[in-house]
């Protein structure tokens, strides 16, 4: 219990290093080129409070959730499969090896050629982008499971529903988690990518606009923001998650 | 109209002619040559040989876990409702134990779990996961999941080992207890000839590898004078009957 509470209160101490830090940074730079916290602050306030900021924040989101549910689908579906038999792992293999070396920028634009310059190629490029990362994660996953607990399953004639539910699924969660982790925060930086080049709307659009604008403290607001988006979902979603998905395991003494 | 499931009354054979292992370098390793076995209604068999003759090969092979071999099962075997005490509980870990019972049976049936878990005196276990029992209580568990689904053959790979003496030897009483109440099909596979003196009815000798039936043996004491010393004389009497087959 002390432990955690020394940990939280280190923790704490953390940020308020690095906020001091940039404050103290601040004060010898131009606030043109390095603006202070609290410049950046009343920014971030001042565009909540016209309803700018939470408008592109909630599209920027919604972009990630999207590309992220559909790379987590395919790209699951896609290594369970390779884990579990060796055609498939054998002729996905090499498309694997060229989908993981393809820049996202390539892959990004040819999207929004061959698409076109819509919602529907913004978040495809974004998933096509992750689902081989997925696939990786969750291939060693199947391949790492036990065979033992499925010849237990086979011999009580577990149902299909029973053998995925009970017996696959939780010898993936670990690897799904991690896939899951991983994903997100790069989801959410090529999301930003794919709106600065075909979207009109989005945290990534702000901060060209802003760019264009030479605008640094805005450009800082935004992404603060979103980080402290992602900060809550990690916080709040994930790791509650995770701690439900692991109450199985013994204690660590 | 419902009809209820009784157990069969006729035997189960199975006929394995020979299986091969392939070992890592291509070599080809015969385990089992001309096995025969007959489990009969009602009674308790216990399989016996030398370590590594072959006996779990057989067993998964009866299981339907390995298909590779060359021979003929009972189609009826593959049918059966059939249930295994594996050597490790092999519980899922990430389910409670009372999810443990529940999931080996065809149907939720709450109260058979309960029922189960206190035949096997773990009434109070129902919530704990199998990483909080000690190998004794998950060995309980692991009988009260074979016991619930009522089956008609019943399996056991080794299924005492690695515990202390006196744990086993209420975990063997147990289990003569639960059968007892219901007597399917039993096929244990044991190389402790003084705990297959105890517990069958018939006890079968395997062969060194390549296994083959080296002699079947039925246990002619009757099972409320299985006191220590009468299993001690008969183990003793079967081991010089198979020598080196078994070790008294």
């Amino acid at each position: 219990m002390s432990r955690s509470r020394s940990a939280t209160a280190a923790r704490l101490l953390s940020v308020a290093l690095f906020f001091l830090l940039w404050h103290v940074v601040s004060l010898y730079v131009s606030p043109r080129l390095f603006p202070s916290p609290w410049q950046v602050a009343t920014f971030v306030l001042r565009e909540t409070e016209s309803g700018v900021l939470p408008y592109h924040l909630s599209i920027t989101l919604l972009r990630v959730l999207a590309a992220f549910v559909l790379a987590m689908a395919v790209g699951s579906a896609l290594g369970f499969l390779m884990g579990r038999s060796r055609g498939a792992d054998v002729v996905l293999q090499p498309w694997l090896i060229l989908t993981l070396n393809i820049p996202a920028l390539v892959v990004i634009i040819l999207s929004y050629i061959w698409i076109g310059m819509t919602e529907t190629a913004a978040i495809t490029a974004v998933a096509l982008n992750k689902i081989p990362n997925v696939a990786v994660t969750i291939r060693e996953g199947a391949r790492a499971m036990d065979p033992t607990y499925m010849e237990m399953a086979r011999v009580y004639r577990f149902s299909r529903v029973k053998i995925y539910r009970d017996v696959i699924a939780p010898q993936l969660q670990p690897y799904f988690a991690a896939a899951a982790r991983s994903g997100i925060a790069l989801v959410w930086k090529i999301v930003l990518v794919v709106e600065l080049l075909g979207r009109s709307n989005g945290v990534g659009f702000q901060i060209h606009l802003y760019f264009q604008l030479f605008d640094v403290r805005a450009i800082m607001g935004y992404t603060l923001a979103f980080v402290a988006v992602m900060l809550a979902v990690e916080f709040l979603a994930l790791q509650p998650l995770d701690r439900r998905a692991q109450r199985w395991r013994p204690k660590q003494v | 109209m419902r009809m209820e499931r009784s157990l069969p009354t006729r035997d189960l054979t199975a006929r394995i002619d020979r299986k091969e292992h392939i070992g890592a370098d291509g070599d080809r390793l015969v385990v089992l040559d001309g096995l025969e076995l007959r489990l009969a209604p009602g009674t308790f068999t216990c399989l016996i040989g030398p370590s590594g003759c072959g006996k779990t090969t057989t067993l998964r092979i009866l299981m339907g876990l390995d298909d590779e071999f060359d021979g003929e099962l009972d189609p009826a075997l593959r049918e059966a409702r059939i249930a295994t005490v594996f050597q490790e509980p092999r519980l899922l870990p990430w389910r409670t134990v009372a999810q443990n019972v529940l999931l080996a049976l065809p149907r939720p049936d709450l109260p058979r779990v309960e029922a189960a878990l206190a035949s096997v005196g773990l009434e109070g276990m129902a919530d704990r996961y199998p990483a909080q029992l000690s190998l004794g209580q998950a060995r309980r568990v692991a009988l009260a999941r074979a016991f619930a689904t009522e089956p008609e053959v019943l399996f056991l790979d080794e299924p005492f080992v690695s515990l202390d003496e006196a744990s086993a030897g209420r975990l063997r009483d147990l289990l003569i207890a639960l059968w007892q109440r219901r007597p399917m099909k039993v096929l244990m596979v044991t190389h402790n000839l003084r705990e297959a003196v105890r517990l069958a009815d018939r006890i079968v000798f395997l062969t060194e590898r390549p296994a083959r039936v080296a002699g079947v043996a039925e246990v002619e004491l009757p099972r409320d004078g299985r006191d220590p010393e009468a299993v001690s004389r008969f183990a003793a009497e079967l081991a010089r009957r198979f020598p080196g087959l078994a070790v008294a």
